[in-house]
């Protein structure tokens, strides 16, 4: 890798272009241009109308504040952000946990695991609205699951009605499309060298022992990428509960249980066409990720391990 | 779906003998206690495969069945209604949603395709001024929630006259995509930088070196991307809702949740469940064909962004 021409040139500054730099900036021209007019410049224009009172209709009118004092005092939006966060809290654990689990067991069956992971990534593929769709009647009153649950003895709540029971109804359907989180501790699990357990184990290390300091520092990479990339996702939850509850014919939950904090964002600014408000919502969203990504990624560093160190 | 539960069973005993005689360091290595622990294991992932399952084999069965049934949990309702599969196609205009979703999904997955290995490789191979920082905002913008630029991507699309059409879909992936651009930047990166210095000593142009040497050999990674931007495209329905308004021009998303609202007995609908089963398995069978084609891509993929994320 001896340091051509063209770079040596492009060090000193005030000079025109060389023909790397000239390319260079051709090839970028399509994210260039997408990132000022469809991700910079949308949120320049947010924030800004995020102070409006906005319509489409008539031009937007500046109110100062008022957008975000409304946050303050709409009941709907502590609903939403529960509902939400009560989501989150039991999705991104229990997708995490039962993804390790069958992971872990996945190691176990040599050749079988590749079966066994097409099998549970399956699932994954079926779009949002049809996996909405399919859970109307597998979680309805007397639906598959309940019928199972009657099976082992249990008599099943109304999923899709009880307001005590939609949001968990909701994680079980979010639950059965955990695949990828699967593949990627599958990944991760097969790089952990197999010496080590083979010598914590003439240490006397227990199953435990060995999970927790060599399976667990081995794969926590793995582990803080979905934590984040599934509370991030969990946040957003929109295309299932949408088909399920809303739209033009509402069902019951939809008003309360059911509301999450993209849906009523949806609600704000394409039904009611009330953008101003959405886009201060949207912030809000912005501001509250970000802070949880933040403090999970300063978690992080206390046992994400990195091999060879960083 | 050809792959129920059942087809474990064959599996089995090559599946036990195999793991027993790699894992050199279990106690017994090939004795009695591995055989059965690996046999219970072998029980539980088959378990588990049928939770994951069924609900699609169901799905199937329930498209077959007739309205006085639909509810009904039997796997097998006889006779089996293929009818219903005609009638979907009578009732709304499926084969227009089928034909939309298709031309956007392929153009959404195209487009991003190539845009971002043009911008991936300037920025795997092109030393240029202020790549750092450049770089930088990639991965920043990658963080951002759809939601925030979401009113105003509409605003522009609706200020340049694209409402109710299908361009908003697709065409914002001509710019490339944060995410593929990381991806594909890390494939590029992989290839020997002797390669692009030898072919510029023979004259060879940067865009010759862009399409005709990193492209094929980036091949996988490029079916990545685009497997991935397909199925993206093929199941989104937020895009569809803020951009379309004539059913005509909906796509099979759009168009499924639309028969949701007219069927669904709950929420007020006429019942007549079966045709919203038949057209989920309309909207699914295209991906599940593509998932098996490429399953290679979509598992090599998905590790991928786990371990380099």
């Amino acid at each position: 890798m001896t340091a051509s021409g063209a770079s040596v040139s492009s060090r000193r500054r005030w000079r025109a272009p060389t023909g790397e730099t000239r390319w260079a900036f051709i090839f970028l021209l399509p994210w260039i241009f997408g990132f000022v007019v469809f991700t910079a410049g949308p949120m320049i224009y947010s924030l800004y109308i995020s102070f409006t009172e906005y319509n489409v209709i008539r031009p937007p009118e500046f109110v100062g504040l008022e957008n975000y004092q409304a946050l303050t005092t709409d009941r709907r939006i502590p609903l939403a952000l529960t509902n939400t966060a009560f989501y989150a809290a039991l999705n991104v654990p229990l997708t995490m946990i039962i993804s390790l689990f069958l992971a872990m067991m996945l190691l176990r069956v040599g050749r079988a695991a590749g079966f066994f992971r097409t099998a549970f990534y399956l699932p994954t593929v079926t779009p949002a609205v049809a996996v909405g769709t399919l859970f109307l009647l597998l979680l309805s009153g007397n639906g598959l699951l309940n019928q199972a649950l009657g099976m082992i003895g249990i008599r099943g709540p109304i999923w899709l009605a009880d307001p005590a029971y939609v949001k968990q109804g909701i994680v079980i359907m979010s639950l059965w499309t955990l695949g990828s989180t699967v593949i990627i501790y599958f990944a991760a699990l097969r790089n952990v060298p197999v010496e080590l357990y083979e010598a914590a184990r003439i240490d006397g290390a227990n199953a435990w022992q060995q999970f927790r300091n060599i399976t667990v520092p081995f794969i926590s990479g793995a582990l803080f990428f979905t934590l984040i990339v599934n509370t991030i996702a969990s946040l957003q939850i929109f295309a299932e509960v949408f088909t399920m509850f809303f739209g033009l014919t509402q069902s019951g939950p939809a008003q309360s249980s059911a509301l999450f904090y993209v849906i009523y964002l949806f609600q704000r600014a394409f039904e009611d066409l009330d953008l101003g408000y959405a886009s201060a919502m949207a912030w809000l969203l912005f501001l509250i990720i970000l802070a949880i990504t933040a403090i999970q990624i300063r978690f992080s560093r206390r046992f994400v391990y990195y091999e060879g160190g960083r | 779906m050809t792959v129920g539960p059942g087809t474990t069973a064959p599996g089995v005993p090559v599946a036990v003998e195999r793991s027993s005689a790699r894992s050199l360091a279990r106690s017994d290595p090939g004795g009695l206690r591995s055989r059965i622990s690996s046999a219970l294991y072998l029980v539980a992932l088959a378990a588990a495969t049928f939770i994951f399952i069924f609900p699609l084999v169901w799905l199937v069965s329930a498209s077959l069945k007739s309205r006085s049934t639909v509810y009904n949990m039997e796997l097998f309702a006889d006779p089996l209604q293929f009818q219903n599969y005609l009638r979907v196609f009578e009732i709304a205009p499926v084969g227009s949603w089928l034909y939309n979703s298709v031309i956007v999904s392929l153009l959404a997955a195209g487009t991003v395709t190539i845009s971002s290995a043009l911008v991936a490789f300037a920025f795997a191979y092109f030393r240029f001024p202020f790549r750092g920082p450049l770089f930088g905002l990639v991965l920043a913008s990658m963080m951002l929630p759809g939601a925030v630029t979401m009113i105003p991507n509409f605003l522009i699309w609706n200020g340049l006259g694209q409402l109710n059409t299908l361009t908003p879909l697709w065409a914002g992936n001509l710019f490339a995509s944060a995410f593929y651009i990381f991806l594909l930047r890390q494939f590029f990166l992989g290839l020997p930088r002797e390669l692009f210095e030898a072919a510029r000593v023979d004259g060879a142009s940067y865009p010759r070196m862009w399409w005709s040497i990193a492209m094929p050999l980036t091949r996988a990674a490029l079916i990545v991307v685009f497997v991935f931007e397909l199925k993206a495209s093929w199941t989104d329905i937020m895009k569809p809702l803020i951009f379309l308004r004539d059913t005509a021009l909906f796509t099979l998303p759009l168009g499924l949740k639309t028969l949701v609202d007219r069927f669904n007995q709950t929420a007020g609908g006429q019942g007549e469940f079966q045709y919203v089963m038949a057209a989920s398995v309309v909207i699914t069978v295209p991906m599940i064909v593509v998932f098996f084609l490429a399953q290679r891509y979509f598992v090599e993929g998905i590790a991928t962004t786990g371990s380099k994320g």
